[in-house]
């Protein structure tokens, strides 16, 4: 490393030296904190993304025997409300339970009745919700002692259920990708006009600058959250509009950020060798202007998908974001909020990967600024 | 002095102009109406409501009217709270908003800027980690959650402090919504204060101090104190309007009478004159906070000139 | 012939390691120096050398990731690792520091007469008001006018070398053994640089402390110390009485450095040779303050009708002090600003041509800038920033046509064509305005401006670029306007000589004759400062 700031030539061998971007990923590679970011990033995006593939429910699937249950790691029915339904099961088939065991999701019972047992009676069995496909295993005693199994209807809620019964953990992950893909988008909208719109005014200047940043100005002075409102319910509460919307309204700072950083540019001297050498308006910004101001657009941008994503969940809190059973994390803190006595589990999980993620996208935020900006900090 | 203060003042009209017609044409192009309920009023009753609150009219016609009565402090009868003024229901709320605003915005300012400090003095220490992270926290996670947690934690597991509601103003309402209101901004000032100060503390006039053999005390708090306060004092308008405007969700979660409710309120249900009393109050707000802000800048500064 | 002078501050296998993220860095590799009572003494060396940073590991003011070994004791006591309380004692009143930056080493919120009485009511105790009438004995010193006025100033109500004195009085104020000057002068224009030195010899005399010049101008140390040490990278490569090192160098790095003063003279071009840039009343004029709706413009006139010839072949510098429109005047010329006058360029009126019809001259006239950090786009490789002008005036070359241009290029300013795939950041100082010339003659232009080309760069460096430059001159045929403020490198490559003061030529002439005679009296003031500190 030390040699990239030596005063010796050039090595005949090392014939491409290392770009600041490349430097900066060695620098940003170093910061653990930033990749341990990355890494937690990356499994909550992959848990959202692909876990939905492998969770046997679907984040609308309604259990209606499951409301509201506090998660655990257990199948559900346990097993003393599965006996308690055996023995059910077993006086209406007016047959005794001698022995019930449950190994995950099958079961083996042994009924016995004084006289031999009719085999339908299984059917008693699958009748009841909880067990299906009941198959006389063995008959002893002429048929007075039956040997059955079967399988077990049972669910695992390691995240819980809502008030409506909805397996928390799809919802969860449902939330993420609808959190993470509003927060991302929006952050684009916002990158897009913001640049475009700050480079223009910053390398235009003058008038069209003054003008430009005056109606920039305005948009500020207007309340904030009574535009992103009056645009929700202007537009209405589509996925789309929502991200649109929070775009239209983040672009301010980032227009502010660009143009700062164009006038900056402008004034500096490889600019104006560009113009000596007779390059255009339209190659300078393309040439010198955009890829300069890369730097703190990117570290801009960590900074606007947290904001975002808290943005979204405001609006959600309010009632305005996307609608059920679509859901994003915001709408289930919400949700968890209004239920925290009865159902805290409903706040904690969704808030642990609310939070995980905003901790993640300040920690890379933070290690990018470092590594563009390599400066004592 | 007093002639920036005019001239400030009377370029803030044109932006209050500017600011009110984009809100009013903005609200009136959005689909719906005050009165367009759930279950549908009949054409008469409607048409009467229209005509009593002057809805009926061309849309330049209202707009004109509502100007020249804005202008005077006519701000109009609010549609939803129907026996109230627009003017009648900030009246009442604002007092609310403005104390809990303003105990709040002093919790942040104190408790951040002292973190923030503490931080850079001991930067990349374990003191300085645990700060930033808990300011982390404090900008990510939003304050509704954070308000039913404190009532979950102190008034009904520990039943320390009411769950909500003014009650008698005492301290003991204010200080969960309180906490819960400055949380994330103190979280700003702390992040501002100690980013700031950290670059103070690299200025070559800190190493002129600390080469004239300054005690330390001196160094950080005369000379690099008050050099890296001078953005904290910027942030402290956009803060303090946003602060001492209410909070939807603050006054919602403990119940607290102030006009942030209003606002939200006013926008779902196209309650046009509420929002936009709310609009103008939020937008006089800024304007004024920002004119001091300058003024005390430029005592902070003497390179800053207002003539 | 000092042995009678006491020794005040010893030295002895002083080291200073920084740790940075890219590993550690030996800034100083264990020195042993000596300061004695009431000499001065020259820390000499370029940048990099450690010189300065000997000082603050000293003063204990390096920076958080600087670490210090090794001794230093002022008359017996251990600096090195002294708790910052007794620290405190020595610095500011025994050991006092000037710092290069006068506008940023003053508090900007503080009145000045606040910031000299501090340390004294730190190290002295007593009242304000007795702080205050020291404070104004001591600006009367340093030679601040109206001391009573200026005493309630802030430092951006004074100029810079109003700003140095201030310094200056701070440091007097407790009376201390040493001064140590850090690059003092070196942010000033040359008058004021004279000045200041003057009155801190004259001040030496009175009080009798001793002073370290930290610094890499030789023509300072020639005229100012007593004894000379010489740094190059953290280590000390020879010392010895001023005299002694300016005649009998030991070292081949002192050598070098003493024989990097720039040298030699240009002959004028044949009195034949045709004008090839002209500009007649050159005027340029930039607004100052007046927004959209604060009416209001006021202007500030840059240059202020100025007729300037360059023939074909010839050098013309342009010197001047900071705002005297110098380097305005060779954008103006060049048509890169908003200016009045008529320019021609050989035979062609320039005077009217907007931008677009500008375009196909520019490869006629090229423009190379002073700060080699600013002057190439941090993410262009070399070979793209060389390059890019040829896109644009020969966009038939092919992509490996260009290459072997760049490849040219490279070679001509003295660097490894594999050069070109590299990036601007990791080339030293002298280097990269290596490279800023090459994309300049790349497009082998007739005219070259060339703005302060040699003043962010090392004496030794500066020395390498003016050979550069006369090489390329001679082998293009490359006429040069050469502005500058520094005296000895115009002299060395010029001439003709226009010299600027107020947007305004005081007096022009070739070079030498100016040199020999000035007959403005603010071009002998220029030259008795730059050459008799």
């Amino acid at each position: 490393m030390t040699d990239l700031s030596s005063t010796s030539l050039p090595d005949e061998n090392m014939t491409t030296g290392r770009s600041l971007f490349q430097l900066a990923f060695i620098r940003f590679r170093r910061n653990t904190a930033a990749m341990a970011g990355c890494v937690m990033m990356l499994l909550i995006a992959l848990f959202s993304y692909i876990g939905p593939l492998f969770s046997p429910h679907a984040y609308d699937q309604v259990f209606s025997s499951y409301v509201t249950i506090p998660p655990s790691l257990e199948a559900r029915p346990d097993e003393s409300a599965l006996r308690g339904a055996i023995e059910g099961v077993a006086g209406r088939a007016k047959v005794k339970l001698d022995s019930f065991e449950v190994s995950g999701r099958s079961f083996t019972a042994t009924i016995s009745a004084d006289a031999p047992i009719d085999p339908r009676a299984t059917r008693y069995f699958d009748r009841a919700n909880e067990f299906r496909d009941t198959k006389v295993v063995t008959a002893e005693n002429e048929g007075r002692i039956l040997k059955v199994a079967g399988q077990l209807n049972r669910e695992y809620f390691p995240f819980g259920t809502d008030p409506n019964g909805r397996d928390l953990l799809a919802r969860v992950m449902l939330g993420g990708q609808i959190s993470i893909a509003v927060g991302v988008l929006a952050s684009l909208v916002s990158l897009g006009i913001g640049v475009v719109y700050g480079a223009t005014s910053g390398y235009l200047g003058g008038r069209v600058d003054n003008i430009m940043m005056r109606l920039v100005e305005i948009l500020y002075s207007l309340p904030f959250v009574f535009l992103v409102v009056v645009l929700v319910v202007f537009f209405g509460r589509s996925f789309i509009l929502i991200f649109l919307v929070i775009g239209a309204v983040e672009w301010l700072d980032m227009a502010r950020i660009v143009r700062g950083q164009t006038l900056a540019l402008k004034r500096r001297e490889f600019v104006g060798a560009a113009q000596a050498l007779g390059l255009s308006d339209w190659q300078i910004i393309r040439r010198h202007i955009i890829p300069n101001t890369i730097g703190p657009v990117i570290v801009f941008v960590t900074v606007v998908v947290p904001k975002v994503i808290l943005l979204e969940s405001f609006l959600s809190f309010l009632g305005l974001g996307v609608q059920a059973p679509l859901t994003s994390w915001g709408a289930l803190i919400s949700e968890g909020a209004n239920n925290i006595q009865s159902a805290p589990w409903l706040l904690i999980f969704p808030s642990i990967f609310f939070v995980a993620t905003l901790f993640s996208l300040n920690f890379i935020g933070d290690g990018l600024r470092d590594a563009l900006d390599p400066r004592d900090r | 002095m007093i002639a920036f203060v005019l001239r400030r003042l009377g370029s803030a009209v044109p932006t209050l102009f500017i600011v009110v017609t984009i809100s009013f044409f903005l609200m009136r192009f959005a689909p719906g109406g005050p009165f367009n309920l759930e279950r549908p009023l009949p054409p008469a009753t409607m048409e009467n409501l229209m005509r009593t609150y002057q809805l009926d009219q061309p849309l330049w016609r209202q707009y004109i009217t509502y100007l020249s009565n804005a202008v005077t402090g006519d701000f109009g009868p609010s549609y939803i709270y129907k026996d109230n003024t627009v003017a009648e229901l900030i009246g009442k709320g604002l007092p609310y908003s403005i104390e809990l605003g303003f105990y709040a915005l002093l919790l942040a300012l104190v408790g951040g800027v002292t973190m923030g400090t503490i931080a850079a003095l001991r930067q990349n220490s374990v003191l300085d980690f645990s700060i930033m992270s808990l300011a982390t926290v404090g900008t990510t996670i939003p304050n509704f959650v954070v308000g039913p947690v404190l009532t979950l934690i102190f008034a009904i597991m520990l039943s320390l402090l009411p769950a909500g509601g003014w009650g008698d103003g005492s301290l003991s309402f204010l200080i969960l919504p309180m906490i819960a209101l400055a949380l994330p901004q103190l979280a700003v000032f702390a992040r501002l204060t100690r980013g700031s100060m950290i670059e103070a503390l690299h200025a070559d006039h800190i190493r002129t101090a600390r080469a004239y053999g300054l005690p330390a005390r001196v160094v950080v708090v005369t000379h690099a104190m008050r050099g890296a306060m001078l953005p904290v004092v910027s942030y402290l308008a956009p803060c303090a309007a946003a602060l001492m405007t209410g909070s939807a969700v603050v006054e919602t979660i403990f119940t607290i009478p102030g006009v942030g409710r209003y606002f939200v309120l006013g926008a779902l249900n196209r309650d046009y004159t509420l929002v936009m009393g709310t609009v103008v109050l939020i937008a006089i707000f800024v304007i004024v906070f920002n004119l001091v802000v300058d003024i005390l800048y430029g005592l902070l500064d003497p390179r800053v000139r207002h003539d | 012939m000092t042995d009678n002078k006491q020794t005040i501050l010893a030295v002895r296998d002083l080291k200073v390691d920084f740790t940075t993220p890219d590993g550690t860095v030996n800034a100083v590799k264990g020195i042993d120096l000596d300061i004695r009572t009431g000499e001065t003494l020259a820390v000499v060396g370029e940048s990099g050398s450690g010189k300065s940073q000997t000082m603050m590991a000293i003063m204990g003011l390096l920076a958080k990731n600087g670490g210090v070994r090794g001794s230093a004791t002022y008359r017996g006591q251990e600096l090195v690792g002294l708790a910052p309380d007794q620290l405190n004692k020595v610095r500011g009143a025994k050991v006092t520091m000037i710092f290069q930056e006068p506008m940023t080493s003053l508090d900007p919120l503080y009145k000045i007469g606040r910031q000299i009485a501090e340390p004294i009511l730190y190290h002295r105790g007593g009242s304000r008001a007795e702080a205050r009438a020291r404070v104004l004995e001591l600006l009367e010193l340093v030679g601040i006018p109206e001391p009573e006025r200026r005493i309630d100033s802030y430092p951006h109500e004074l100029s810079g070398g109003q700003r140095q004195r201030v310094m200056i009085a701070m440091a007097l104020a407790n009376e201390p053994d040493i001064l140590i000057a850090d690059e003092p002068t070196t942010a000033l224009d040359v008058t004021i640089q004279a000045q200041i030195l003057a009155l801190l010899r004259s001040l030496q005399r009175r009080f009798g402390m001793a002073i370290v010049l930290i610094t890499h101008d030789l023509g300072i140390v020639r005229h100012f110390a007593e004894r000379v040490v010489v740094m190059r990278r953290g280590e000390l490569v020879e010392q010895g009485a001023t005299q002694e090192i300016f005649e009998r160098p030991q070292s081949d790095y002192t050598k070098m450095l003493l024989a990097a003063e720039p040298h030699g003279r240009k002959a004028p071009p044949p009195e034949t040779a045709p004008v090839i840039l002209e500009g007649r009343n050159v005027v340029v004029d930039f607004q100052i303050g007046g927004g959209l709706f604060s009416g209001g413009k006021r202007y500030f006139r840059g240059v202020d009708g100025v007729t300037l010839r360059l023939h074909e072949g010839q050098t013309i510098g342009v010197v001047g002090e900071s705002g005297s429109g110098k380097s305005t005047l060779g954008r103006a010329l060049l048509r890169l600003i908003h200016s009045e006058g008529i320019y021609r360029f050989g035979s062609t009126d320039i005077s009217r041509l907007d931008r677009k019809q500008m375009r196909p001259l520019r490869k006629e006239m090229q423009l190379v800038f002073q700060d080699p950090y600013g002057s190439l786009s941090p993410r262009q490789t070399v070979g793209e920033v060389i390059t890019e002008g040829l896109m644009v005036h020969e966009p038939g070359l092919s992509r490996a046509d260009r290459d072997r241009r760049a490849m040219a290029a490279l070679e001509e300013v003295g660097l490894d064509p594999a050069a070109r795939n590299r990036y601007p950041h990791e080339f030293s100082g002298g280097q990269r305005q290596r490279i800023a010339i090459a994309r300049a003659i790349i497009l082998k232009p007739r005219v070259v401006i060339l703005d302060e080309p040699t003043s962010a760069l090392d004496r030794s460096v500066q020395g390498q670029v003016i050979d550069l430059l006369r090489t390329l001159q001679q082998s293009h045929k490359l006429s040069y306007i050469f502005i500058s403020h520094d005296l000895s490198v115009v002299r060395a490559i010029s001439d003709y000589l226009v010299v600027m003061k107020d947007g305004k030529i005081v007096e022009q002439g070739d070079t030498q004759d100016i040199f020999d005679a000035p007959q403005d009296a603010y071009t002998k003031a220029l030259i008795g400062a730059a050459f008799s500190i």
